[in-house]
């Protein structure tokens, strides 16, 4: 399934993030929609972020390219991108580093394109802003690119407008539009949810193809464990606005260490899944981000600590530790790193 | 399967003013009222070649005449045609209606652009001032400017005008805010744009759809408005044959020669409706949902 690539994990990572913190709206009713998130990308790897509606993943992809609008804000932490320090970046090295550097895609690709330009121009626009390309020259750009991501009819399909488009083809066009300036880095949040599942595959494939070939990082933000599986090296998965687990994409499906990571796998349907197995739900919801409770944000709804009946786990957050060299796990329940798991 | 098949093609190679003239002329009110204003211009433009008689020549012996086959829509309390003053009053019209409208216009987009996009410093500046411009009434707020300036067609316009721009500003502004928080801008923002290439390029082209149907339905009113202050004789001053200042002049006899009353306001009526169904259409017709 996963493509057998050379690691691409050692070596100095493309993205640095440290303990990064985002918060909206202000005084008691403050939600923190990221709590000291550590994350580290490497070149060329895809990481794929998982986690339920709210557990703050997509606000984490905002907070990479400070796309966060007020009341939301940056409340501390690092950001690193090549060594640079991104949170400390002016507008205008900022407004160089997007598009450039880093690009996003988003859930519902259709909202994303202007409705009132042609798409050829809207994926010329980034060429001829921060390439200096002629009109003309940018223009042919944007219709290589487009049939690059497999457009078909180009030429034509340029002068089109948003409306004309299907959705499978408006993400296309979307990918088209991050990637024209061969970023290092692109951010997908749900790329594929609003889309028929007949395009899903398509789309993952041209993510993946696409970025394996220029050597581009992709943080794939995503509640389909089905589409971490197909396109991922690393899955990291956030709960509550902190990572909980982060590890190779292998282990993390076949053996989760953290019982939030147990519940989503048992939660997702598999291929070859005998018809009297029932999917298992995790009982309960996300906590209220805007109170903060001491102890494990899992552990209201974990069935893990219940069996054990862990006192700790209510009383203390416990940190996130390395299991394994590549391998980190919030969890006091969890087996330490030398342990066998059962 | 082919992915041509799943995602069926939907491209059509025609141009986007050309699909939405397509779709205005299918409208059955954009086409009635583009008719009347057409009809409008032809005539204001034409009016010399157009109307039988001359607008200002005085006939005493033929006061107030009836509708009839020398003046079709009879004549007015000193003799002079209807039909030929209705016909140039189309010119002050059509004026009242440029003059007005790109006053508010213009000053109503700039300053609703600068608080949609500026700073919440700058945007409770602005608006506050347009709130204390539009805490007057609008007809008290043109009697006022008015007194001040004097009244005169051009004066009248000026004081139509401004009474215009609080609406064209807080559409304006209301616009800006839906579309920065649009996906479209943030996708923007993410490839490096800039806050002022944000504002010029992707949120202004998207704020012209509301603001030309605004423009569509805030244009006659404006000129009923101006024609309001001519019939209270603080706009266009007689003889000139605007149709405000000729119904004034005429309402002493609206019991004896009725024409006199009904043939500038009928042609009002129909100006202004003929520009209101032309703004229903082009709602209709922009309206990227429909």
């Amino acid at each position: 399934m996963t493509t057998i690539l050379p690691s691409p994990r050692h070596g100095p990572p493309l993205l640095e993030i440290r303990d990064l913190r985002t918060q909206f709206g202000f005084g008691p009713g403050t939600v923190n929609a990221v709590q000291g998130v550590d994350l580290r990308i490497a070149p060329g790897e895809i990481v794929g972020l998982v986690g339920e509606s709210g557990s703050g993943k997509s606000v984490l992809a905002l907070s990479i390219l400070r796309l966060i609008q007020t009341p939301g804000r940056i409340a501390g932490g690092q950001i690193l991108f090549d060594g640079r320090d991104v949170l400390a970046m002016s507008a205008r090295d900022l407004g160089r580093w997007r598009g450039r550097d880093i690009g996003i895609i988003f859930q519902q690709p259709q909202g994303c394109l202007n409705p009132v330009r042609r798409i050829g121009w809207q994926v010329a626009e980034p060429l001829r802003q921060q390439e200096r390309l002629t009109r003309r020259a940018a223009w042919d750009g944007a219709v290589s690119l487009l049939r690059s991501v497999g457009i078909p009819a180009p030429e034509e399909k340029a002068l089109a407008y948003p409306h004309q488009l299907s959705g499978g083809q408006a993400q296309r066009v979307m990918i088209a539009i991050a990637l024209a300036l061969r970023p290092r880095l692109l951010i997908a949040d749900e790329p594929t949810t609003a889309l028929d599942v007949t395009i899903q595959a398509q789309i993952l494939e041209l993510l993946r193809d696409s970025c394996r070939h220029a050597g581009t990082s992709l943080l794939l933000v995503t509640h389909d464990l089905g589409v971490v599986a197909r396109l991922a090296d690393r899955v990291a998965v956030m709960y509550a606005g902190r990572i909980v687990e982060d590890g190779p994409v292998a282990t993390m499906l076949d053996d989760p260490g953290h019982p939030y990571a147990r519940g989503l796998l048992r939660a997702a349907p598999r291929l070859g899944q005998s018809g009297g197995e029932r999917l298992q739900d995790i009982p309960g919801g996300i906590p209220d981000l805007s109170r903060a409770a001491p102890g494990c944000a899992f552990a209201p709804r974990c069935g893990r600590r219940a069996s054990l009946a862990l006192a700790r786990c209510l009383e203390e957050m416990p940190p996130l530790a390395t299991v394994r060299p590549d391998h980190r796990l919030r969890c006091w329940a969890a087996p330490d790193a030398t342990g066998a798991r059962s | 399967m082919s992915e041509a098949l799943l995602e069926e093609p939907v491209f059509e190679a025609v141009p986007r003013w050309r699909q939405l003239l397509g779709r205005l002329l299918r409208n059955r009110s954009a086409v009635a009222g583009s008719t009347v204003l057409l009809i409008l211009v032809l005539l204001a433009a034409f009016a010399p070649l157009i109307a039988p008689y001359d607008p200002f020549k005085i006939n005493p012996a033929q006061r107030l005449m009836p509708p009839g086959a020398l003046h079709w829509l009879g004549t007015d309390e000193v003799g002079r045609d209807l039909l030929s003053r209705i016909i140039h009053g189309t010119r002050y019209f059509l004026l009242i209606c440029a003059v007005t409208a790109s006053i508010s216009a213009s000053i109503g987009t700039v300053l609703g652009l600068i608080a949609g996009a500026g700073s919440s410093l700058t945007d409770g500046i602005i608006m506050r001032m347009i709130d204390i411009l539009l805490a007057f009434p609008y007809i008290l707020m043109v009697l006022v400017v008015v007194a001040i300036l004097g009244p005169s067609l051009w004066t009248g316009m000026a004081a139509v005008g401004i009474a215009g721009i609080p609406g064209y500003a807080r559409l304006v502004r209301s616009a800006v805010l839906t579309i920065k928080a649009e996906d479209y801008v943030v996708s923007v923002r993410a490839l490096g744009a800039s806050e002022a290439e944000i504002l010029f390029r992707t949120v202004l082209p998207n704020v012209l759809s509301p603001l030309i149907v605004y423009l569509s339905f805030a244009t006659p009113l404006a000129a009923l408005l101006a024609s309001a202050l001519s019939f209270a004789g603080l706009g266009t001053q007689p003889p000139a044959p605007e149709w405000g200042a000729m119904l004034v002049n005429s309402r002493t006899y609206l019991f004896s020669a009725w024409w006199a009353v009904a043939a500038p306001g009928t042609a009002l009526f129909i100006s202004i409706f003929g520009m209101n169904i032309l703004g229903n259409g082009l709602r209709d017709v922009l309206d990227p949902r429909s």
